[in-house]
Parts: C-alpha cells; structure tokens; sequence
C-alpha cells in the first residue's frame, strides 16, 4: 500500500469561493484474483479491526481489467468490510456508474504518516529517579527497579527502599535499604547518618550486627568490591 | 468549625484513653464542647476512665448500624457541662464498624461539637484504621521506649496515606504527646531521651506527660487525670497540651527529678 495526496483547488468566481485542502488517502491496488485480495484484507482486518475506519481509501484499478460489474461487487464487499471508497482511479470513466465512488486524477504519492491520523500519544521517557522529599516511615516499602531513589529525609526503622539503582538518603538511615536489585553491581548506597537495619546491593548483604560499629551515627556510602560489600565514612 | 482530632499510638498500653480522657476533659474544661469515641471495639476502656460504664445504653456500633439514634447513645459527663462520651461495644468486634457509617456518625458529631476526640485500640488494623479516616488532627501517644517509637512511626506512615485528608492531598496535622516519662530514668540514660524520639518521628511536639502514680489513681476512681487533681504534674502537663492544641503558645518544660529537701541537703555529702 502506499498513500497518494490528491489536491484539487479552483477559484474561478469572486463569490463562491472555493478553497483547496489535500488529504491523505489509503490506495488499495488490488489484484486478481480479487478473491485472494480480499481475504488479504480480511486478514488485515482481523489483526486489528477498525484499522481502516474513518479513513479515506482510494482504489486503483490500473493494475487490472475488471467490467462494470466486477468493479461494482468490489465495491460493495469493501462496504461489507466497513472501507468506504473514497474515489476510484486508473480505470475509464465509462466502467464507472452513477452509483460508483467518484473518478480521481492527479494522485501524487506521498508517505503515510500516522501521527496526523491518530491522536499523538504521551511517550514521555520513563523517569530514571525517584524522589521522596517526606520521611519514609516505618512500614512503608518504596519499591523503584527503574533507577536511583533520594529521600530527603531519614528512613525508619521497619521501613525499606529497593532501588534498581543507587538510593540516597539525606538523613538516618534506620531501615533497610536495597540497591542494584536488578543486577547493577555498580549501585552504591548514600546516607546521612548510618543505623541500618540491612544494606544490600545486588543481592550481597549486611546486617546490621555485621556493620561496623565506628560506622554507626555517621554518615557513609556501601558499595561492591568484586563480591563484598565495602561501608566506608563518607568525610 | 469542629476538628475531628484521633488519639492513636500502633502500640498497646501507652496511654491512649488516659490521654483520650484527659484532653477531653481538659478542653471541656476551657468551654469547648467536647465528644470523646471510644473506637476500641470489643476491649472498651474509656467509660472506665471516664466513670460512664453504669450508664452505657447504646454505642458506637448501634449508631453505625442504625439501631439507635446518635442522641441516645451519647453520655453527658457528670462533672462537666460540655463534655460527652459516645462508647464503644464490649459484645462486638471491629469488623461491625463499616467506613460509610462511621463516616456518618463523625459527620453528624462534627455538628454538634467543637471538638470530637477519637480514641483509636492499639494496632493498625479496622478499628485503628477507621478511627483515623476522618481526622483532621492527629496525636501520637509515644512512650520514650524504641518499640513505642517505631510502632509511632508507622501510624504516622498511615495518618499520611490511607485518611480522609491524606487521599485529597491534604496534610492531617499531627502532634507527637510523649506520655509515661520518668525523669529518674531518663536521668540514668535508660529511656529514649525526647530529643531522638522526635528526631526520629520528624512531628513536632504538643506535650511531655511525666509517669505518675496520679494516672493510675484518678483512673480508679473513673476520672479523667485532669479532673481529678488539676494541680497534680500530669494534669498540669495535659493542660498545657491541650492548650497548645488550641493554637496557643506555651513553653515546654520537660519533667526533671524532684529532690526532697533531705536529699538536697546531703545530695552533695552522698555523690
């Protein structure tokens, strides 16, 4: 299928005035036999019904001989399919009827862009960090495998940050918190003031009785060093 | 405008009803008129504390259910004019407490009072959950203990999701009330000291309650503490609370250890 702009403008008196518009119009080309053509369509259609609803379909009959009557039964199983025909071309005006969609010339092609034809849809790349600028309380899961969590505030204890990224917390870090949970060994873990409960990243774990306890009450980062977890102060 | 105000903690025994009681009673004192719910289905304590339990006709649950008429099942408090009870059930348990009907009877309670104090059972399920729905306020009972502490947290995590105003975007004002504080121990370093519990919290505070042998006295008798001995230290503290609740600014003294005139004197002698 390609698509084919058809313009058509004529001004010829000052009182009526006729303005131009171009559109854009399918063009079914079909070929014998129909027969085939037709469940070609079908099977467009059962892919994804309503596919040619609404829009304008032009047939281009050059590709093939067909009579008067053969055009007309065209016709009308495209109207059995909900594709109304817009305008027929590339066939002698004589096949054609009163009945019959309307001749065109001067098609010109062009691409098909769909964006003119369907409402444009949101696609706002998903966000790469989470923010929570309020403490997270005890209880609470905050669970982020896209990226990077920042808390602007402490973490309670009770309470857990999974990350698929690093987490950052501007404040105590009481609860749990997990980051690279999705295989990101380069994820570390930033806190103010370090009471973990449970630091993990990428699966490797510290509990709180195995973190060191000159660490405690200051702020520090965890991260990975081929397969154990370094806690190191952070000043 | 009447402010729908729960009393809550997550944890048992901290002293919600105390603290229910005497707030109550405290701002019924100052002229407003009052209602305190007792939401604890099934383990009722407030008409206890508050010397209601021989007059208990209807409850909290009969109003929900329609059985009874809101006016039936309130109680006026006997000592004073503008304070009233609306009891909880003992026979039923929290699942007979419905949202929509608890979210009527606050309704008509916002109506006819000032100031509707919602005293919410321990845990956060139901019972802990609808009595906090429709708040506009909330106090946060705290022992200075860590399991007490955490258990707060947690409420608090809740008071910022699953009510009423939480779900339009709004914020529920909320105020720590750390109750049971013992000077002594706080003293020898074997209690939370206030400054973690509200670091830890992150809510500001409306009162420090010092452990007294006054609570438990003014309870057996069914007296809320600041009725019973208003110039004893908790009533005292439950007053200035109370006051700070109504937007008003008083200075915050924390609880210190009383020395007797005998242990000033040979304080110096023993250390």
């Amino acid at each position: 299928m390609h698509g084919r702009a058809d313009s058509r403008a004529d001004a010829t008196r000052q009182q009526v005035r006729l303005r131009g518009r171009s559109y854009v119009a399918y063009v079914f080309a079909p070929v014998v036999p129909i027969v085939e053509w037709l469940a070609e369509i079908d099977a467009t259609l059962a892919s994804s019904p309503g596919f040619f609803v609404g829009k304008p379909v032009v047939l281009d009959l050059s590709g093939v001989d067909l009579s008067q009557g053969a055009i007309a039964h065209l016709v009308t199983s495209l109207e059995q399919r909900n594709i109304r025909v817009l305008g027929i071309e590339g066939v002698a005006a004589d096949r054609l009827t009163s009945s019959m969609p309307p001749m065109l010339t001067g098609g010109r092609p062009c691409v098909i862009t769909r964006t003119d034809t369907q409402p444009k849809r949101e696609t706002k790349p998903k966000s790469t960090s989470l923010l929570l600028d309020s403490p997270v309380r005890s209880g609470q899961s905050i669970i982020f495998p896209d990226g990077d969590v920042t808390v602007l505030g402490s973490v309670g204890s009770g309470a857990e940050i999974v990350a698929g990224g690093s987490i950052h917390i501007y404040g105590t870090l009481r609860g749990r918190a997990m980051a690279g949970v999705n295989g990101n060994s380069s994820a570390r873990i930033y806190c103010q003031k370090i009471e973990a409960e449970l630091l993990a990243i990428d699966g490797y774990y510290q509990t709180a009785e195995e973190i060191d306890a000159s660490l405690r009450n200051r702020p520090a980062q965890a991260w990975l060093e081929g397969g154990v977890m370094k806690i190191t102060p952070l000043n | 405008m009447a402010k729908v105000l729960v009393v809550t903690s997550g944890k048992g025994g901290v002293g919600k009803t105390t603290s229910t009681a005497a707030l109550g009673a405290a701002l019924a004192h100052s002229g407003e008129s009052v209602v305190v719910v007792d939401f604890d289905v099934g383990l009722r304590n407030l008409d206890l504390v508050m010397g209601a339990e021989r007059r208990v006709v209807f409850d909290l649950i009969n109003v929900v259910q329609g059985v009874a008429k809101l006016p039936q099942a309130l109680i006026r408090d006997k000592r004073l004019e503008s304070l009233w009870l609306l009891p909880a059930s003992q026979t039923r348990d929290k699942d007979a407490l419905t949202e929509e009907g608890v979210g009527k009877v606050i309704g008509e309670l916002r109506e006819k009072f000032d100031w509707v104090l919602c005293d919410s059972p321990a845990g956060i399920e139901r019972g802990a959950t609808l009595a906090m729905r429709y708040a506009d306020e909330a106090v946060i009972v705290t022992n200075p203990e860590v399991s007490s502490v955490r258990d707060s947290d947690r409420i608090i995590g809740m008071l910022d999701s699953k009510t009423v105003k939480a779900e339009k975007g709004e914020r529920v004002e909320k105020h720590v009330l750390i109750t049971r504080y013992d000077p002594a121990r706080a003293a020898r370093g074997e209690m939370l000291g206030i400054d973690d519990i509200l670091e830890i919290l992150a809510t500001p505070l409306i009162g420090i309650i010092p452990e007294s042998q006054d609570v438990l006295r003014a309870s057996n008798v069914g007296s809320p503490v600041t009725l019973n001995d208003a110039s004893s230290a908790p009533a005292r503290a439950y007053f200035d609370a109370m006051r700070r609740l109504k937007g008003e600014e008083v200075e915050m003294t924390v609880p210190a250890v009383r020395k007797g005139f005998m242990n000033r004197l040979l304080g110096r002698r023993a250390a």
